[in-house]
């Protein structure tokens, strides 16, 4: 377990290290002045433009600057936002945990409803409801997520008015903000309408949550059903049958566990693909999150907020990888032995 | 194993039902929900502060002066007439130089985590808030940019020689000279009173420009929070002088773009939405209404009288009786809008209903041409504004409508438009032959249509851009001003008006309307006659059970201690 843990530290390591070097880059690629990029301070007097260049070393090496970039990001500065002329870091630390929040919804979601359906299309291998799961899974998988998120409102919000549309919670109320993930801010607050708090943000997640959903539910469906397929062709199995336990318990006791490790992996690995259309269905249902803040970056061109948001996003993705494999190896000692990695 | 797969469909219905009611809500014990007793506004913008002085935006108006604050005296009922509001009562000298405020003594201010009044309203508020705009010496004069649009544009600190304490709750204005639309200023949503105490207190902690960000004020609500793009939060002001608003709290949710304030209007996500889109889609549901006010504001096509051939009153007239007004309604306003018959709209106490108006009449103006020496008609062009704005939703549509109106009478026309900046400094450096534009007044006093519009003051500085200057017409609002009969000031205008319609510097086309939509649980008046919004009036109707209404003051009173 050591060495394993020590190879996925190295790969962090220097997975980060190419990571802030394309950051780094992008401040020269992007037009305008260098130190600015990597600042943010647009509005900088030439004395402060004097001290940034010295903060950045812009007048030594190329490796220094790249030095004194890195300094900077491990101390926790990523710059100001040119859009807002506030530290970039607060941004992210304010609006991450709502994204998390969301893309945690969704995958649970996704896997209660995945996994489930790809489990039974598996034990019906080749029945017709085998093809119709199939069949849904082929379609959903082809629906575009800002296509299916704009019918999501305009069926479920504005047609039956069931659920919000925007937001995570009615402005009404007020939530103190204290871990960023509002479930949890909502259950610490001392709000005398705490309850009806609740319903309301469970209500407005629904709908973008059901949304991102879709797409990692039927990769879901598809690898449970690859899995489970697998799995009851193994020879343990035929052991099981023989020895004359019944279909039931072969399914709960045996199958379904050895199927569930082999989803596990690919957790982690649906987990960016998640991400990455929660930044799209955040535009769509104003989810006050990063991926809005980072696409509403771009549009302002805000090279600052772009750069260190891709690199806080590019990160966290990968700290769940490493997560996920952790996960892995402790579920499946075979893992563990892999002398090649992932 | 049967027993497992029980336990797990027992865990499930669990799950469920948990779910299930709390997505129901478990407050069976509070009668009355936070929603009941708010209201959700989707607002189109972010104010840029919270003092209405500083600004003529409506957006900035809307979310402070009727919302934060309370001017000294007020437009009230139909007809517009002045009523008390912080002043009780008020008497003007019979030269009308010297007008007396008699103040309320029971007026509270705002009581709020940035500061906590320790006096009522006096004399000193009035002066700390009109010296602020009128001496260039106050502490904060300079505050915030020093820039107050509406005061300048009335010329107040050339028209109010000073405001004076004669005691606590009495003070005076001054005046250099008679002027009747004076207290029809003070009326607007610009003339507010700040705390003076409040000043004090950021003086003396050195961040005098919090006032206008963290405001205080006397009004029926009290600022809780604001988040720049997102979100104004307002609570009840329970010391309120007159009966305490009807809503405990009051929520603008900004959102700048017009889809997203319908798609949350249809969502009840707001229970109040400005500036709505697809009114017919709005009228057709049964849970939603739509109002209207017509603005007091007119859209114009004018021309610029120093150039040719429009230095010709002829070919003015012959242009003019060439447009189809009512098909540029019907279009470009959608039916929307009022038709312009002068340049006041016919709401105005003002407005003579005598005023002729020219009747579309293309051959009578194919023969004024012929007269004007034109008979092969000319080039000429029409400068469209860039932006959208109530007076005018879309003018390059409206040009090119003209423009096939024009050509009828065998007037080619080129239509030029600049981004809008570019726009109107050319427009004020007289590079055009013509032009759409529109105005929209800051208080009902007529002559804020006559004077900034067409005056010879204002064309030299200011917004006419026409150039036109006619000595008589002056004459004539001077004369207006400097009365208070209102029968006399009326006839006044009404040869202002015949003036207009004789020498035709610019064509009104249309008064507008300003929409809003609200679900229909939301009682009470909104759009104020004046352009501005206010909330004081406000209440939810709670659908459920009308007994409960009854009991909501009570309720409400509880849940806010």
């Amino acid at each position: 377990m050591l060495t394993f843990t020590l190879r996925r530290l190295s790969l962090f390591l220097f997975t980060m290290l190419v990571l802030t070097l394309i950051s780094f880059s992008l401040s020269f690629l992007f037009p305008g002045d260098t130190v600015i990029n990597h600042s943010g301070q647009i509005n900088a007097t030439a004395t402060e433009l004097a001290q940034l260049n010295e903060a950045y070393q812009m007048d030594k090496s190329i490796f220094t600057q790249y030095g004194a970039y890195l300094t900077h990001i491990l101390n926790g500065d990523l710059g100001q936002s040119m859009a807002s002329q506030s530290p970039i870091s607060n941004e992210v630390l304010e609006l991450l945990p709502a994204t998390i929040e969301l893309s945690l919804v969704a995958l649970l979601i996704a896997m209660l409803v995945g996994i489930p359906l790809g489990f039974i299309a598996a034990i019906n291998h080749n029945k017709a409801s085998d093809n119709a799961i199939l069949s849904f899974a082929m379609l959903g998988y082809s629906i575009p997520v800002f296509w299916l998120g704009l019918l999501a409102i305009l069926f479920f919000s504005i047609g039956l008015g069931w659920l919000p549309s925007a937001g995570k919670i009615s402005l009404l109320f007020e939530i103190e903000f204290v871990t960023g993930i509002q479930f949890i801010d909502i259950l610490l607050s001392e709000s005398p309408y705490k309850w009806q708090a609740f319903s309301n943000a469970s209500s407005h997640i629904i709908l973008p949550a059901c949304v991102i959903a879709l797409a990692p539910a039927t990769i879901f469906i598809r690898l449970s059903r690859a899995a489970m397929i697998e799995v009851l062709a193994a020879s343990y199995i035929r052991a099981a049958k023989a020895k004359g336990l019944s279909f039931q318990q072969i399914i709960f006791r045996h199958a379904i566990r050895n199927a569930l490790i082999q989803i596990i992996r690919h957790v982690g690995l649906q987990f960016a693909n998640l991400v990455t259309l929660a930044m799209v269905t955040e535009v769509i249902f104003s989810w006050p999150g990063i991926g809005r803040w980072l696409i509403e970056s771009i549009s302002q061109r805000d090279y600052t907020a772009i750069q260190s948001g891709l690199l806080v996003l590019s990160c966290f993705i990968f700290i769940v990888h490493i997560l996920t494999d952790f996960i892995y190896a402790a579920l499946n000692p075979l893992a563990r032995g892999n002398h090649h990695g992932s | 194993m049967a027993v497992l797969t029980m336990n797990f469909k027992s865990i499930f219905s669990l799950t469920l039902a948990s779910l299930v009611s709390i997505l129901t809500g478990c407050n069976e014990g509070n009668k009355l929900s936070l929603s009941e007793r708010s209201i959700i506004y989707c607002s189109e913008g972010s104010p840029e502060s919270f003092n209405p002085q500083l600004s003529t935006s409506g957006t900035t108006s809307d979310a402070s002066a009727k919302q934060l604050y309370n001017s000294l005296i007020v437009y009230k009922g139909k007809k517009n007439t002045l009523g008390p509001a912080l002043a009780r009562s008020w008497h003007v000298t019979r030269d009308g130089k010297k007008i007396t405020f008699y103040l309320r003594k029971d007026v509270n201010f705002h009581q709020t985590s940035y500061f906590t009044p320790t006096r009522l309203f006096n004399a000193d508020d009035v002066l700390f808030s009109f010296n602020r705009v009128l001496d260039k010496n106050h502490a904060f004069h300079h505050v915030s940019g020093g820039q107050y649009p509406f005061f300048q544009s009335v010329k107040f600190t050339e028209l109010v020689e000073k405001v004076e304490k004669i005691n606590d709750f009495t003070v005076r204005f001054i005046l250099k000279r008679n002027d009747s639309s004076f207290l029809a200023n003070l009326a607007t949503d610009y003339a507010i009173i700040l705390s003076e105490e409040y000043g004090q207190s950021l003086q003396k902690k050195k961040k005098p420009h919090e006032i206008d960000i963290l405001p205080i004020g006397t009004g029926p609500f009290k600022l809780k929070d604001y988040r720049v793009g997102s979100l104004i939060r307002f609570y009840r002001h329970d010391e309120y002088w007159q009966e305490k608003a009807k809503i405990e709290q009051l929520v603008f949710d900004i959102s700048p773009s017009k889809t997203t304030r319908l798609t949350k209007l249809l969502a009840k996500e707001c229970d109040v939405s400005s500036y709505p889109i697809a009114h017919k889609k709005i009228t057709e549901r049964s849970d939603l209404t739509l109002e209207s006010m017509t603005s007091l504001n007119v859209g114009y096509f004018g021309f610029n009288t120093k150039k040719e051939p429009f230095d010709n009153k002829l070919v003015r007239q012959a242009i003019s009786l060439a447009i189809n007004k009512q098909a540029l309604i019907d279009t470009v306003y959608q039916g929307q809008a009022a038709r312009a018959k002068s340049i006041l709209p016919e709401t105005s106490w003002a407005y003579d209903s005598e005023t002729p108006e020219l009747t579309y009449d293309p051959v009578r103006a194919k023969s004024l041409l012929e007269v004007a020496g034109y008979a092969q008609g000319f080039t000429m062009d029409i400068w469209a504004m860039p932006v959208q704005r109530a007076y005018n939703p879309n003018a390059v549509t409206m040009a090119k409508l003209i423009q096939a109106d024009l050509k009828k009478i065998g007037v080619e026309v080129k239509i030029i438009t600049y981004e809008w900046s570019t726009f109107l400094r050319r427009l004020s450096q007289g590079e055009h032959q013509s032009f759409l534009l529109g105005w929209t007044a800051d208080h009902p006093d007529p002559d804020n249509f006559f004077t900034p519009m067409l005056s010879c003051s204002s064309s030299e500085k200011g917004s006419n851009r026409t150039f036109w200057c006619n000595k008589e017409y002056d004459q004539l609002l001077q004369s207006a001003l400097s009365t208070t009969n209102m029968t006399k000031r009326k006839s006044y205008y009404a040869k202002a008006m015949a003036i207009i319609n004789e020498e035709i510097p610019l064509l009104p086309i249309a008064h507008s309307k300003r929409f809003q939509a609200r679900g229909v649980d939301v009682e009470g008046k909104i759009l104020e006659n004046f352009g501005g919004i206010s909330f004081y009036d406000v209440a939810k109707r709670s659908i459920n059970n009308d007994v409960n209404t009854l009991a909501q003051p009570e309720i409400a009173d509880k849940a806010s201690n």
